[in-house]
């Protein structure tokens, strides 16, 4: 297994930029997320990472080699696709020990590796059927068998739970992670689910119109996003942005919202501007001493909280509060936000502000 | 797999059928009458009006493959008894066989012009395709519609020059230069519908065959092509048809080793009067090879006609 470095990787199509100077360290043994929204440039990085696709420039090291321009049968990586990609002419035997073939393994060893890797995904009983015939879920076995069978140095998976339905993706995950902790194999992961992301990733690559926007665990990003993209992209609902106009000083601990003093941790960054006030829904409750206000216009009950919407002078914003508190629509009431973690931007670039809170996350991201 | 959204009742499973049933009937009379004359005697054959009810014979099928020539009546008496069917037939007729005709050879020409051109057709039409669909060529819609325009006038718009080429090369009447020439009207018709059925094929395959350690070639022949089967089948048979059928050029550019049957079967005609049951043979045998090549590969040949519509 292996740690794979990315450096100032780049792709083009022609005029199209699919990805922008990229970096970022796989650690050996990581599940590792490379989450965005569709047409970000993640599944292009996973592409180039097995080498499906060269980079235009850059560097890409497995394990202290630079493989960015070798062929994928030169890389010993292996590769889930979201469609599967079984062969459909062979059976499920056949599709498992196909790699294995290529390298000119002895038969008895293929045997017993194909019986190995069956026994470890629950598919031995159905080796000699057709693929065709399969449940998504079992097709999704076969392709990890596939991709397991040959003991690669490092897994690549292109959004492999897409093509699932609800019920079984959630079974999928789990089965995967257990895979994963139970091999320890590198693993790269494409998603654009943010919850499958936070839910089975070690470390998260946050990416956007071919940048890499952050990277770093699930809880730092969820916690100190670093652009108001990360911040809006992850967390359901997402980060509340009350938009401002003003001055944050280096030292201070509060900025003014609509005239009511507001406190942020420990701010390291002097800016004046159209800033943005940024705070998760977990984070905002109600207080009747509160004096910055706002009124209900909506609320979801969703059985152990409930999601209420607030108009307040510097726009809407969402709150995630016990269910069995009050909330009536058009109730005016008091606010109040837990400074634990505010992260401010600038309105006109979308950075984060650093503070006491981000400065170290900030710093590798 | 089959699909219905309502099931048919019998009234509507039998209204189709009789309609299927008349429709075959009716492509089939034709075809029958070749048959039937190809088994009449040439009295039979010209008897007005037609006969439908008749004495079979295979005198059609003898004088197709035999030359014969008129003896007199104590030059037939004084041979030895006939030695098979054939002379027996011939004798009759006042004639004696003097050797084989060349509807065998030509015959052979077909095969061998017909497959070949078939093959080489199918060949580089399914390597152009995969490229035309997998990789970033340079101009390659101006490509594919330059391959296609090939087909927009009638082949036989340049014949002459064609003809003059093939003089001056010396492909003329020879069994290379029909193939070439076959080949280079049925490839734009290979590229454009084999690249439809690979276009069809997921990359992913391939893609799977690479990270699972095989080279390109390797993936495009493991993986590409049995998927892509069905399509390979269905253009060959049409890519045979044409070329097995084709007339015009055969006249022309072909006269003898290398003539097919289509120019030959007409020339019987004129051997010893209006023999037109030896032209209903040699045309009955003329049908069999193609039908024999379609039947072999009909189970692709639906799904191959239909392409795109029907998926598994």
């Amino acid at each position: 297994m292996a740690q794979i470095i990315i450096k100032n990787l780049r792709k083009d199509f022609g005029n199209f930029t699919a990805v922008k100077e990229s970096s970022f360290t796989i650690e050996d043994g990581e599940f590792f997320m490379l989450l965005g929204p569709s047409g970000c440039g993640k599944t292009t990085t996973l592409r180039m990472i097995a080498g499906l696709e060269l980079p235009t420039s850059g560097e890409i090291y497995l394990d202290g080699e630079e493989i960015s321009q070798r062929p994928p049968s030169q890389r010993d990586i292996a590769f889930v696709f979201q469609m599967f990609a079984l062969y459909p002419h062979l059976n499920v035997r056949k599709n498992i020990q196909y790699p294995l073939v290529s390298q000119g393994m002895k038969r008895s060893e293929i045997k017993a590796k194909v019986a190995e890797v069956s026994r470890i995904l629950g598919i031995e009983d159905i080796l000699n059927r057709p693929v065709g015939g399969l449940s998504g879920g079992d097709r999704q076995r076969v392709a990890l068998g596939r991709a397991i069978v040959r003991d690669p140095k490092a897994f690549m998976m292109d959004e492999p739970l897409g093509a699932l339905d609800a019920e079984f993706r959630e079974r999928m995950s789990e089965e995967l992670r257990a895979l994963h902790d139970r091999m320890n194999a590198t693993t790269v992961y494409v998603t654009h689910d943010q919850l499958e992301a936070m839910q089975m990733g070690d470390k998260i690559v946050v990416m956007n119109n071919a940048v890499v926007e952050q990277f770093g665990t699930p809880q730092d990003i969820y916690d100190m996003p670093a652009t108001m993209f990360v911040a809006d992209f992850i967390g359901s609902p997402s980060m509340n942005f009350l938009e401002f106009n003003g001055a944050v000083a280096e030292g201070t601990s509060s900025v003014s919202l609509n005239g009511q003093e507001v406190s942020v941790p420990v701010q390291r960054q002097g800016v004046t501007g159209n800033l943005v006030f940024g705070i998760r829904p977990e984070h905002i409750s109600f207080s009747d001493d509160g004096d910055y206000r706002g009124e209900i216009l909506a609320t979801e009950y969703l059985g152990t909280t409930q999601i209420v919407t607030i108009n307040t002078a510097n726009g809407d914003l969402k709150a995630r509060i016990n269910a069995d508190l009050p909330a009536t629509v058009g109730d005016k009431v008091g606010l109040s936000f837990n400074p634990k973690t505010v992260t401010l931007f600038d309105a006109d670039t979308g950075q984060a502000l650093l503070s006491d809170l981000n400065k170290e996350v900030l710093a590798h991201g | 797999m089959s699909f219905s959204v309502t099931e048919a009742t019998t009234r509507q499973k039998w209204m189709a059928g009789t309609l299927v049933i008349l429709y075959a009937v009716i492509s089939l009379i034709p075809l029958v009458w070749i048959l039937m004359t190809g088994l009449k005697t040439p009295p039979d054959s010209i008897s007005y009006p037609p006969k439908v009810m008749f004495e079979p014979s295979l005198e059609g099928y003898v004088n197709l493959f035999t030359t014969r020539t008129r003896v007199s009546k104590e030059t037939l008496e004084s041979l030895p008894p006939p030695a098979n069917f054939a002379e027996e037939i011939v004798r009759n007729r006042d004639m004696v066989i003097a050797g084989p005709s060349k509807f065998g050879q030509r015959f052979m020409n077909s095969v061998i012009i017909g497959f070949g051109s078939t093959f080489l057709s199918v060949f580089l039409g399914t390597l152009a395709a995969y490229a035309f669909s997998r990789f970033r060529i340079p101009l390659a819609d101006d490509l594919l519609f330059f391959i296609l325009s090939t087909r927009m006038m009638p082949p036989i718009a340049v014949a002459i020059p064609i003809f003059l080429m093939y003089r001056n090369i010396g492909l003329s009447d020879t069994h290379l230069g029909m193939i070439l020439l076959y080949t280079a009207v049925n490839i734009s018709l290979a590229v454009w519908l084999l690249k439809g059925f690979i276009d069809e094929i997921p990359r992913e395959y391939e893609e799977a065959a690479l990270i699972d350690g095989y080279t390109r070639f390797q993936a495009f022949y493991k993986v590409v092509l049995p998927q892509a089967a069905t399509g390979i089948a269905s253009t060959a048979i049409f890519c045979l048809i044409f070329a097995w059928n084709e007339y015009a050029f055969a006249v022309l550019l072909t006269s003898g080793t290398a003539q097919t049957a289509p120019p030959f079967i007409p020339t019987i005609i004129g051997v010893g009067g209006l023999d037109w049951p030896a032209v209903a043979a040699g045309a009955t045998l003329f049908l069999i090879p193609v039908m024999i090549f379609t039947i072999m590969l009909r189970k692709h040949l639906l799904r191959g006609i239909t392409f795109g519509a029907v998926r598994k």
